[in-house]
């Protein structure tokens, strides 16, 4: 021990002190770790092994049932329909929203007086709670006394039972879906625009370059990376939709709007099979990774940056 | 740049369809939210008088103020821990040079891939282990981590020039006095735009506090609004308009206060 003790405290010391960056960075950042751990590496491991057993009602695993949580899915016409739902409502929500709020930015971001006013109202959807939005969407898809009836009433059109028929329901949430994001998609948007350097459409102006010319040319263009980061988040959301379906629909007509997070819940939290819950936990996993893959290799690519 | 007039109009004509068409559900829900149960009926848009029966009727039917405080609760306790968290860790990635960044920094970035959704199982029965359930801190504790508010920071701080930092080591200042006395003063705006965001979106958050929560004492206006919709749907769609209002207001003028700070910050976290 003396021996030991002669030979190694240069050496020792050294490595002590050189590693107090790494020991002082790791005091910082141990709040963050710590939770990541606890709150999202564990469980996502968790997950995952869960997904391939059959579990008690404490969510404790009980068998070993390999594959099978996955088999059953896929053979399970519920889940289909799931994925199916899932796969329409990003395709009806994600390019109308976008279109509505790349519009919305475009004009809202000439200069003109008032303008402040308008951009505020075309971001205050995003200050609306999901609950909030729904409750009132639910008001205007009433049969009889909502907005949208009368409305077509008032037009001699038959009525449509926007949320009680298989064929409307899904069409009736992703609209109220593009509304609730219409907010935060206008602000991203809006932001990026703004961040166009002025220049540009000035050259382009004393070229004698119309308004379209200018859109085509320069604005879209320049904001193909703005672009292309709100059609990701927007896919990403529209993957985790759950709130508008639990007030809206409850996953019904005939699970014509049972989204992926509602089935998941609804198999975990009201059907406690917590195994195969995972499984379809693990399937909106690799959804998600795929979308952010894609535009971690397109984004760089494809899209045009400064 | 100047415009045309005739194409001045043409802009002011298309800001205010947009306007009245993105605003609509919410001037209605405000609306009815002053109407009796004939006049919803009627079909009306404007009420015939401005009272407020149903307000007070939304308060009567739910604890709406006790889920009041329990939102400001939780979302100021977010918003807190989120601000606390992050700066810690973006100071650490842009003051303390240290073997293994990278891989940390890493570690970061990969929670980003990981939707919460997917994991909320695990966390459910972490909460219910904890004996977290119906607590404050089973509603605010998973959230206080968050990459994007990290980089929100990181890339604030990495604007602070290294001068600064050298003349804190020679002045003798320690690495927490100076975080704590030089980089959270000069980074006021990038916090702030974090905090708003934390409390924005905790405020509207629904399904984990649909989760954790059971009992009145500790529920959120969100869980509110699911129990009024589902009791009163029938009948009182002036009084659940009422509790609609109620709860959009504190965001609703949070949002109009920073929307310029909320945007720029958004757009810099974004994409940088």
């Amino acid at each position: 021990m003396k021996a030991d003790a002669a030979s190694t405290p240069p050496k020792q010391f050294g490595l002590w002190r050189k590693s107090l960056n790494a020991r002082t960075a790791l005091l910082y950042l141990f709040p963050s770790i710590l939770l990541f751990s606890v709150f999202i590496f564990y469980p996502m491991f968790r997950t995952i092994y869960l997904s391939f057993f059959l579990t008690d009602q404490q969510g404790a695993a009980a068998l070993f049932v390999g594959f099978e949580n996955y088999a059953y899915l896929f053979e399970s016409r519920e889940f289909r329909n799931s994925i199916k739902a899932t796969v329409l409502f990003v395709l009806y929500t994600v390019p109308t929203g976008v279109i509505i709020a790349l519009f919305l930015s475009l004009i809202a971001n000439e200069k003109l007086k008032g303008i402040g006013f308008f951009r505020t109202v075309y971001s205050s959807t995003m200050g609306i709670s999901v609950a909030a939005s729904s409750v009132v969407w639910l008001f205007l898809f009433h049969p009889s006394i909502g907005m949208f009836n009368r409305l077509l009433n008032v037009m001699n059109l038959p009525g449509v039972q926007w949320l009680l028929d298989p064929d409307w329901a899904l069409v009736s949430i992703s609209i109220s879906t593009i509304w609730m994001n219409i907010g935060f998609s206008f602000l991203i948007l809006l932001g990026g625009l703004q961040n166009i350097d002025e220049y540009l459409y000035e050259s382009a102006k004393i070229d004698g370059a119309g308004y379209w010319y200018q859109l085509r040319r320069i604005t879209i263009p320049m904001l193909s990376p703005t672009l292309f980061f709100i059609i990701t988040i927007s896919l990403i959301n529209a993957f985790q939709t759950f709130g508008q379906v639990d007030i809206l629909t409850k996953g019904g007509p005939s699970q014509a709007t049972n989204l992926i997070v509602y089935s998941i819940y609804r198999e975990a939290f009201i059907n406690y099979q917590f195994g195969t819950a995972s499984a379809q936990a693990v399937f909106l996993f690799i959804c998600i990774l795929i979308v952010t893959i894609l535009q971690f290799k397109l984004g760089e690519k494809k899209v045009h940056y400064q | 740049m100047m415009m045309s007039t005739p194409k001045k109009i043409l802009f002011y004509i298309l800001l205010v369809i947009s306007a009245f068409l993105v605003f609509f559900p919410v001037m209605y829900a405000f609306m009815i939210s002053f109407m009796s149960g004939g006049e919803i009926l009627q079909g009306k848009f404007f009420p015939e008088s401005i009272h407020f029966d149903n307000y007070v009727k939304v308060f009567d039917r739910l604890p709406l103020m006790n889920y009041l405080i329990n939102s400001f609760v939780v979302s100021f306790g977010v918003m807190l821990g989120q601000l606390v968290v992050c700066s810690l860790a973006a100071y650490a990635f842009v003051f303390i040079p240290f073997k293994g960044r990278d891989f940390i920094f890493f570690l970061f970035i990969s929670t980003m891939m990981i939707p919460w959704e997917a994991t909320m199982i695990p966390n459910f029965f972490t909460i219910q282990k904890l004996d977290w359930m119906n607590t404050y801190q089973g509603l605010t504790v998973p959230f206080f981590a968050l990459a994007f508010g990290t980089f929100l920071l990181r890339q604030h701080f990495k604007t602070i020039p290294k001068e600064l930092h050298e003349a804190a080591e020679v002045a003798g200042l320690g690495k927490f006095a100076f975080f704590w006395r030089v980089i959270l003063p000069v980074s006021k705006t990038s916090l702030v735009t974090l905090g708003a965001y934390g409390f924005l979106t905790t405020w509207n958050m629904y399904l984990w506090p649909l989760l954790v929560t059971s009992t009145d004492q500790v529920r959120t206006v969100q869980i509110g609004l699911k129990q009024l919709q589902s009791q009163e749907v029938a009948t009182e769609w002036g009084v659940v308009m009422a509790g609609v209002i109620v709860v959009i207001i504190p965001t609703l003028l949070l949002l109009f206060a920073g929307q310029r700070q909320l945007q720029k910050g958004l757009t810099q976290g974004a994409l940088k």
